[in-house]
């Protein structure tokens, strides 16, 4: 049973219920007014109606669970740093503390929401939808297992995983355009220097997934995890691997990449002057872009599904997009920022080289008939 | 990018304090850089001419409120130094010894603050655990974990109490091994030296020149210390070695601090075995003599002097506090011309700043 | 081991320190020698003990003498710059030191009140440009050939020097 035929009978259900209802009023009702009602339950129970339908609710499903993932993601960070750090983490409000973000959520939706005076009123109101929108995108190509995937086997997009990353990709402009709408000269250099670090940081991510589509034959993302059916990516291309999380981490934004919008620099970086839920849809951005990240890292490097059988698919494919996650908590707890210009450093003459000798190794596995 | 002014402060989350450090930059780099001072004036050295020699000591406390003990002994040195008196064994060895214990918690807090702005958040909340060690080892001995008032005019203001010195002992054993560990976060952290070395160089001639003291100082190169040249107390009979080091960067004075705690942790242990039993405290008179005196002393930012003038009434005529961070800040542009604005954070950071001290 | 490790170190602690007590004696003795030779009679007291050594100067010739101090005697450290108001006038006094000898030097120069200017010790020493502004914030004490002198922990309008003896304070 896969995600279409779960959504299927849910949406049969539900028009099944409302059905009952219009049909018992068509019957009341005499006349003109009864044909229309009878005519309108048909409607809704034909083969189109009940297909846009179904979509629609399956997208819903994908989205609340890639919204749930994202949130236990943030009560792991916040405990797992807490522990590193020698103290306890949230654990009052829900059991171990895991409702505290839905409090803080809660609290940011409750803030009076400041808009300066001087600021651009379109890119200031448009910008944070933009980066959270393209966000969100990224999460409806990824599945969790061959049932649980939007788009796997009625219509797979043929370039799942290149989408993907195109639509990864349209952050640093969303995040430019904040930077400037703000009219604060503070904001405008944490915003081009975020963007700066972003856009060379695409180059070395781009090339190191590359040398996975050399290797799988396909941009298909469940083309290229049948393809580790045998052995995961993540062992003969392990520059690749190391490449690829060093630069998912430059590109959410974490520690200790995170110089942009660090307290200590220029109070806030680029979000300064957002304050309500615009401020929290960016900080939960970063969060979604972090399971994004973690999960195209599970599903190209580690493996995707293929476990042993008793656990189900999709439980083994999150278990090691949650592992990639503890190496980015503890990386947080325990280095030091980067500069800026270190950063760009480290991207242009450090990570593209090796991403350039990862591709070399890949063509010469592909051309020697390894895989 | 034209060359703009920015404005870091008054109120910043970096910089430990109020005061505005205003910095001309073009582009990234910094071009100029002019700091200004005077948010916490509180006109201490006029209230010092209306107050009683007595009432002065909790004043000298809030001088800097991160090193309090060591503005209110300073205070008790000079005004014994005026009337010339001789203060009991016992008492100066509890005041080494809490001196030191100062100096402790004081650089913890420096390297706490310094990791939280390098954004090595696991630094910052380990140095405050181990400061709370020493904050309840002072709180058994004067009640308070901040502004002590230990230090009265001819000794201290009472005795240790009973469990003391076992639990001090156990509390500088615990520290030094700690600190092995501490410094693996920092020194093997590739990060860390990446962000420090090379940066905020104030040359050796720079140093002397613009009256730079401390462990400032110490990191380019001069091994100047107050209590190993101008013994007070009794730094004569201890056995210690000030720390210096050639590096004239943020690493250096990163360095001279870290080995500072190592050589605090040797003073502590050996003034509580070589303290004799006896009395801590004379009594002293309530009119001040005529005349002046100066007492100068090491404060863990560098060389902390108060001279006092008497015209033979229960208050000073003039009471004059000179800071070391007040003269370090005014070199401060010489350690920010020409590197980035991300690394003022670095540069401000390995100085030390407080504020308490600089404003009066 | 322990005991010959700590007797050889305490006895190169003493022969350090007489070393250095010997240094702050020549220093000493050179100082009580040439220096009124080379100032002269603006120089009305000098009186050197155990590595302190109290002086007192005229107006005219105090970026002279520290010049002076300076250059022969290696006084390379600006430590404080006082600012005391007797009733009659204003009195500078300016502590300094010497590394290479571990000497210390106290200047007492008097002002008259009427006419409250003195020359600027910054060419000398930079560290003393912001002492300098501090006395001329606190006390009114106006420096010439400063580089900028201008208030410094009061705000720049303010009209008054508070540490005068006739900015009366109020009390409780």
């Amino acid at each position: 049973m896969d995600l279409w035929g779960i959504s299927y009978e849910l949406t049969s259900f539900l028009i099944d219920i409302i059905n009952f209802f219009i049909y018992g009023l068509g019957w009341l009702l005499p006349g003109v007014l009864g044909d229309a009602f009878n005519g309108l339950g048909d409607w809704l129970a034909s083969t189109g109606v009940l297909n846009i339908l179904t979509m629609i609710v399956e997208a819903l499903i994908v989205l609340i669970v890639a919204i749930l993932n994202v949130i236990t993601l943030i009560w792991i960070d916040r405990k797992l740093l807490a522990r590193m750090w020698d103290s306890r983490g949230p654990f009052y409000v829900g059991p171990l503390g895991y409702f505290q973000n839905i409090a803080d959520g809660l609290k940011l939706f409750l803030k009076q929401v400041i808009t300066p005076s001087k600021a651009d009123k379109l890119s200031y109101h448009v910008a944070p939808v933009v980066f959270i929108g393209s966000s969100i995108l990224i999460l409806a190509v990824i599945p969790l297992s061959p049932g649980f995937a939007l788009s796997y086997e009625r219509a797979p997009i043929p370039g799942g995983v290149l989408f993907a990353f195109a639509i990864f990709a349209i952050a640093p402009f969303s995040i430019l355009v904040a930077g400037w709408a703000q009219n604060n000269k503070y904001t405008l250099i944490g915003g081009m220097r975020s963007a700066a670090q972003m856009m060379s940081y695409e180059i070395p991510l781009l090339l190191s997934i590359a040398s996975v589509f050399l290797l799988a034959g396909s941009f298909n993302f469940g083309d290229v995890v049948e393809a580790q059916a045998n052995i995961w990516f993540a062992i003969p291309l392990f520059i690749g691997f190391v490449v690829f999380l060093v630069c998912i981490v430059a590109e959410i934004e974490r520690i200790p990449f995170d110089l942009p919008e660090a307290e200590a620099e220029l109070v806030e970086g680029w979000t300064t002057e957002y304050s309500g839920m615009r401020f929290g849809f960016f900080l939960m951005t970063q969060y979604i872009r972090g399971y994004a990240g973690c999960a195209i890292a599970a599903a190209l490097f580690l493996g995707g599904w293929h476990g042993p059988s008793i656990i189900p698919d999709e439980i083994w494919f999150l278990s090691k997009a949650y592992i990639v996650f503890l190496i980015f908590v503890w990386m947080r707890a325990s280095l030091p920022r980067i500069r800026t210009d270190q950063i760009l450093d480290l991207g242009w003459k450090r990570l593209l080289p090796l991403a350039m000798i990862n591709l070399i190794i890949a063509v010469a596995m592909k051309t020697s008939g390894w895989f | 990018m034209a060359e703009m002014w920015i404005n870091m402060g008054p109120q910043h989350p970096m910089t430990h304090g109020l005061w505005n450090l205003r910095i001309k930059v073009d582009g990234e780099i910094i071009v100029d850089a002019v700091p200004e001072i005077g948010y916490l004036h509180r006109g201490m050295e006029k209230i010092f001419e209306h107050r009683t020699y007595p009432q002065i000591g909790p004043i000298t406390d809030r001088l800097c409120y991160g090193s309090s003990f060591t503005w209110n002994h300073l205070y008790c040195l000079t005004i014994e130094n005026l009337m010339k008196l001789e203060i009991p064994e016992r008492a100066k060895y509890i005041r080494v010894m809490v001196i030191e214990m100062q100096r402790i918690a004081s650089h913890l807090m420096w390297i706490a603050a310094y990791a939280a702005d390098l954004g090595l958040l696991a630094g910052f909340l380990w140095a405050m655990r181990e400061r709370e060690i020493f904050l309840d080892l002072m709180q058994a001995l004067s009640g308070s974990r901040l502004t002590y008032n230990y230090a009265r005019i001819g000794g201290v203001a009472a005795d240790l109490p009973s469990d003391f010195e076992r639990d001090a002992l156990r509390a500088v054993n615990y520290f030094e091994k700690k600190l092995e560990e501490y410094e693996a976060l920092y020194r093997d952290s590739k990060i860390f030296l990446m962000r420090n070395q090379g940066i905020g160089v104030l040359s050796k001639e720079d140093a002397i020149n613009r009256g730079v003291t401390g462990p400032t100082l110490r990191a380019s190169g001069v091994k100047y210390d107050i209590r190993k040249d101008q013994p007070y107390e009794v730094y004569e009979e201890i056995d210690f070695e000030p720390q210096s080091s050639p590096d004239c960067d943020c690493y250096g004075r990163y360095v001279v601090r870290m080995n500072e705690m190592r050589e605090s942790c040797k003073i502590i242990r050996q003034a509580l075995s070589k303290m004799p039993q006896g009395p801590v405290r004379v009594k002293t008179p309530l009119i001040g003599p005529q005349g002046d005196a100066i007492g100068r002393v090491e404060d863990p930012r560098g060389e902390g002097i108060m001279y006092v003038i008497g015209d033979g009434s229960e208050k000073p005529y003039r009471l004059k506090v000179r800071s070391p961070l007040f003269v370090i800040l005014s070199a401060a542009r010489q350690m920010l011309v020409g590197y980035k604005i991300a690394d003022v954070v670095a540069i401000m950071g390995s100085i030390d700043v407080c504020m308490g001290e600089t404003d009066k | 081991m322990i005991d010959l490790e700590t007797e050889l170190r305490s006895r190169i602690d003493g022969l350090k320190r007489k070393i250095v007590r010997k240094a702050v004696a020549t220093c000493e003795r050179r100082i009580e020698r040439e220096l009124p030779e080379k100032i002269g009679k603006e120089l009305s007291e000098l009186h050197a003990e155990k590595g302190f050594i109290r002086m007192r100067v005229e107006r005219s010739s105090i970026l002279k003498l520290c010049r002076l101090l300076k250059d022969s005697y290696k006084f390379n450290h600006l430590s404080l710059i006082t600012t005391v108001d007797w009733d009659d006038r204003f009195e500078l006094v300016y502590h300094l030191f010497s590394y290479p000898y571990n000497c210390a030097a106290e200047i007492k120069v008097e002002i008259p009140r009427d006419d409250p200017k003195v020359d600027s010790v910054t060419p000398l020493w930079g560290g003393a440009n912001w002492h300098e502004r501090e006395a001329y914030d606190m006390m009114g004490i106006v420096f010439l050939n400063h580089p900028d002198l201008r208030r410094i922990l009061l705000p720049q309008e303010y009209e008054y020097f508070p540490l005068r003896k006739d900015f009366k304070m109020e009390l409780e």
